[in-house]
């Protein structure tokens, strides 16, 4: 497999050689974007079906399987028919912001996907930030569920909105800390290098019970930050009409359902690179080749989709109010003193590597 | 100190939740609780007390045993049953006596209560199991059930 | 009370919201005009009347025989109960002698039918309070119940096997057997609803001192039926009027004095328990004899006015019969559990918030057939 792998590298290299610099940067950005957008949407399919069939057999019943070999083409048969369908508005809803706000939550969940380390070199956008930059661009996903609530001129949509508001940042401070605790081991921020690290021994082995502490909060907090159950009052199909995607219809609804299934493979994609170690196989088995890292990468991060699809299928909800105790009074202090301890434990060399 | 113990409960019974679906996940594929109706038709049989639609069975000779005494139309509560008959000359004795022209039956109005069997003295009408009676034009759920032709058995009357 | 945690942009003064009927939570078509500040409830108002269909009108015209099929539809998740109370209440006018095995054959399939309706409330509990799964797992033994009808009487949901005088027909051999395979599946599935939903931390959060009636409450409001057990007025007709062969068994009636959504709750599941325990006594001996009393075919009831009262899974159900000597009713009035444990509504969601709405509607277990009619 003698296929080089820095895939933006041999793009920009190829281009080089046959226009000028300037155009072919641009068309290098171009080409790389429109791969993302691809992995988007087909990942984004794919789950939704994983999703159907996985719940299926937790309900002691097969999922969908007669469109195309076992379900695949399911989800392409739903999407063909949200296309067709008529976009409807309300008459009095802002109309400029009612057709923006599924934008904000996919430009934010693209955004998101370009800096994960699938294998080895084949990373878009590798920045010294890595990090933090994630956590930022999940604030800005908050703007279109809100945008999208007050648009539509709805008391539901708007009581929805701004429940999921108050959810999604209460649960990004818990978010930041979990992943902070982990950067405490690897000092850097950047992904590449927390990967780096990990060839020691994966970070949630390295910190033992902290780096579990960690986890553990992180899993909950990522849930509530997708909005999925046991979180998802805000959408809940028993309560208010179905919160603040009430009043879309068609494409952009399929926009915001899309948005919160690849919000859910962020959130573990993000796990697996901070404690699992993206790409790295157990104990180095496959270490000569790397192009097995993305088999490695995409088998963890479905473990973990599997572990929050067994959340949903289980777990009653949880009322609003609850839902914030839980944070501001059980996982915030929780955080605050695992910070501590796993500060103590760095600054005495009690970690664990092989 | 309660603190604590409320966390450690709630993750215990958390997890025991957990694993009561998991273990229907591992096993569901033999487990399953539901049919694949189209393709199961073949093996698919219903019980014989089944109330599927009412019938009037023939013999070989193409005869029922239905004298048109009409206490299945006095049983039925909401008038499915509607039986036209009259009064022709029986052969052998010479006597008037009751026959049927049609025996006509509403399955569009039949709420399945089954008193109309309950009452039949010569059991003319059963249960037949067929399930599947949609039809696209709603004038074929009215149905005439005997045959063109038939008559009835002789000697039935007792 | 918590203050709400919302923070709207405009002053919180009251709104109104109507939880129509066509909604995923109200089981039926039930209309709720809902007066909300911010989250907490203000007054809750029922709109009924969506699914009259005038079954009380019908039963003027019809004869004694046709009124019990009618029955079937009211309260369609405890069918057979219900055409059980029209049977006893012509019986008992006719002062008629029902033979011991038609009583034991009633009694057994009555409380099939309280297990199977009990069955559908717990997946439909889960389901509203957000644990999807729950939904299949009730239904899964729900469905054995039902093959089991399907083999005796022929119809799964709306029964009809009863007639005035005993029985449409006799049981199928099969009917032993299978409802003690059933009844031994059924033991080992109990405890796993108590492990998926009854033990787990959230949903005790959810209904744990949500929607608290107390006795005095219930009793005046004319609560039955488990929501009054769940606030500790002893109301079981089973006990206080037996009917049937209801003073042949021993069972336990469950009182809990919380008054809070999870002590129904619980006075339901531990009802199932007791109604394992009855079938399991009276499946070995059924009795030998007929199958049914011939009466006449058309039905005279002397003239008078005669009530009788059963213990239908919701509540109490009764059948008022005024008769002038004829062969059909003047008048009949059913006294739905359905329509009294409604009116509850109003007391136990104000100053909640919509979610324990929500729970506490769940727990009230309402057929709105059953309150229509």
């Amino acid at each position: 497999m003698s296929i080089a792998i820095n895939i933006t590298g041999t793009i920009q290299d190829w281009l080089m050689n046959m226009m000028p610099e300037g155009v072919a940067n641009i068309v290098a950005m171009v080409i790389v974007a429109l791969i993302y957008l691809a992995i988007f949407a087909v990942a984004g399919l794919y789950l939704v079906l994983l999703e159907r069939r996985v719940a299926a057999w937790f309900q002691l019943r097969i999922g969908p399987n007669r469109v195309g070999f076992q379900g695949m083409l399911q989800t392409m048969a739903d999407a063909l028919k949200l296309v067709s369908k008529e976009l409807t508005g309300t008459v009095k809803a802002d109309k400029f912001l009612y057709n923006l706000a599924p934008y904000f939550v996919i430009i934010s969940s693209l955004m998101a996907l370009a800096v994960f380390p699938f294998t080895k070199e084949f990373q878009a956008f590798d920045i010294n930030i890595g990090v933090l930059f994630l956590i930022a661009i999940s604030s800005i996903g908050v703007i279109g569920i809100l945008l999208g609530g007050w648009s539509s001129n709805n008391k539901f949509a708007l009581i929805g909105a701004m429940r999921s508001g108050v959810q999604t940042i209460s649960y990004e401070l818990s978010i930041g800390l979990s992943l902070l605790t982990m950067v405490l081991i690897t000092g850097s921020l950047q992904l590449s290098e927390i990967v780096e690290v990990q060839k020691n021994g994966w970070l949630i082995i390295q910190g033992h019970i902290p780096a579990v502490i960690a986890f553990m909060i992180y899993m909950i907090a990522g849930t509530a930050e997708t909005n999925r159950a046991p979180f998802d009052m805000v959408e809940a199909e028993s309560e208010l009409g179905a919160g603040f995607h009430t009043e879309y219809s068609g494409m952009k609804f399929a926009y915001f359902f899309l948005a919160e299934f690849i919000n859910m493979f962020i959130i573990a994609a993000i796990a697996t690179t901070v404690f699992f170690g993206a790409w790295l196989s157990p104990f180095g088995i496959t270490e000569s080749i790397p192009w097995l890292g993305v088999f490695w990468f995409l088998a963890k991060a479905f473990i973990l989709v599997f572990l929050m699809m067994w959340f949903r299928w289980t777990f009653p909800r949880l009322r609003v109010d609850q839902l914030l105790t839980l944070e501001w009074k059980y996982l915030l202090p929780i955080n605050l003193v695992n910070i501590v301890i796993m500060a103590l434990i760095v600054w005495l060399n009690m970690t664990i590597q092989f | 100190m309660s603190y604590f113990s409320n966390i450690y409960n709630g993750i215990k019974t958390l997890l025991k939740g957990m694993s009561v679906t998991g273990k229907y996940f591992l096993t569901s594929r033999k487990g399953a609780i539901t049919q694949q109706y189209p393709d199961n038709r073949e093996t698919l049989k219903m019980f014989e007390r089944f109330r599927g639609e009412v019938v009037m069975p023939h013999d070989e000779n193409n005869e029922h045993t239905c004298t048109g005494c009409q206490k299945c139309e006095i049983a039925c509560p909401n008038g499915t049953i509607e039986i036209i008959w009259d009064r022709g000359i029986n052969e052998e004795t010479g006597k008037k006596k009751k026959e049927i022209d049609k025996f006509v039956y509403h399955l569009g109005l039949c709420t399945m209560c089954g008193l109309c069997i309950e009452a039949c003295p010569t059991d003319a009408i059963v249960w037949a199991q067929n399930y599947e009676n949609s039809v696209y034009d709603r004038t074929h759920l009215t149905k005439v059930l005997n045959e063109p032709g038939s008559k009835v058995k002789a000697g039935i009357e007792d | 009370m918590e203050t709400t945690t919302v923070n709207t942009n405009f002053k919180s003064e009251e709104y109104f919201i109507n939880m129509g009927p066509q909604h995923p939570a109200t089981h039926g078509v039930l209309r709720l005009l809902l007066t909300i500040d911010g989250e907490i409830i203000k007054k809750v108002d029922p709109d009924l009347g969506y699914i009259h269909r005038s079954i009380e009108k019908m039963c003027e015209r019809d004869s004694y025989q046709q009124i019990v099929h009618l029955t079937d539809r009211m309260d369609y998740l405890s069918s057979h109960i219900n055409n059980e109370a029209v049977c006893l209440a012509v019986e008992n006018a006719l002062e008629l002698e029902i033979p011991d095995r038609v009583q034991v054959i009633r009694t057994i399939i009555g409380e099939l039918t309280r297990i199977a309706s009990h069955c559908l409330w717990w997946g439909v509990m889960g389901m509203d309070v957000g644990a999807l799964t729950t939904y299949f797992y009730g239904f899964r033994d729900r469905e054995m119940i039902n093959d089991i009808f399907e083999e005796t009487c022929g119809a799964r949901l709306t029964m009809n096997y009863n007639i005035p005088g005993g029985l449409m027909f006799d049981i199928h051999p099969n009917f032993v057997n299978r409802v003690k395979e059933f009844i031994a599946h059924f033991k080992t599935k109990l405890p796993e609803y108590d492990t998926l939903l009854t033990g787990n931390v959230i949903f005790q959060k959810r209904t744990r001192g949500v929607g608290i009636l107390s006795k005095e409450d219930a009793i005046s409001f004319g609560a039955s039926g488990p929501i009054g057990r769940g606030s500790g007025y002893s109301c079981d007709v089973r006990k206080h009027h037996p009917y049937s062969a209801y003073d042949k068994v021993k069972f336990k009636e469950v009182l809990k004095t919380d008054g809070d959504a999870f002590a129904r709750y619980q006075v339901r599941i531990q009802e199932m328990w007791e109604s394992l325990s009855i079938v399991e006594q009276l499946i070995d001996n059924i009795p030998e004899g007929d199958y049914k009393i011939t009466t006449r075919a058309v039905i005279k009831l002397p003239k008078g006015e005669f009530y009788q009262k059963v213990e239908t899974a919701r509540g109490e159900l009764g059948v008022y019969i005024i008769s002038t000597g004829t062969k059909n009713p003047y008048r009949l009035k059913f006294r739905s559990p359905g329509f009294s444990n409604l009116s509850l509504l109003n007391h136990i969601a104000v100053g909640g918030k919509i979610g324990d709405l929500v729970a506490s509607m769940a727990t009230l277990d309402l057929v709105i057939p059953d309150i229509d009619r």
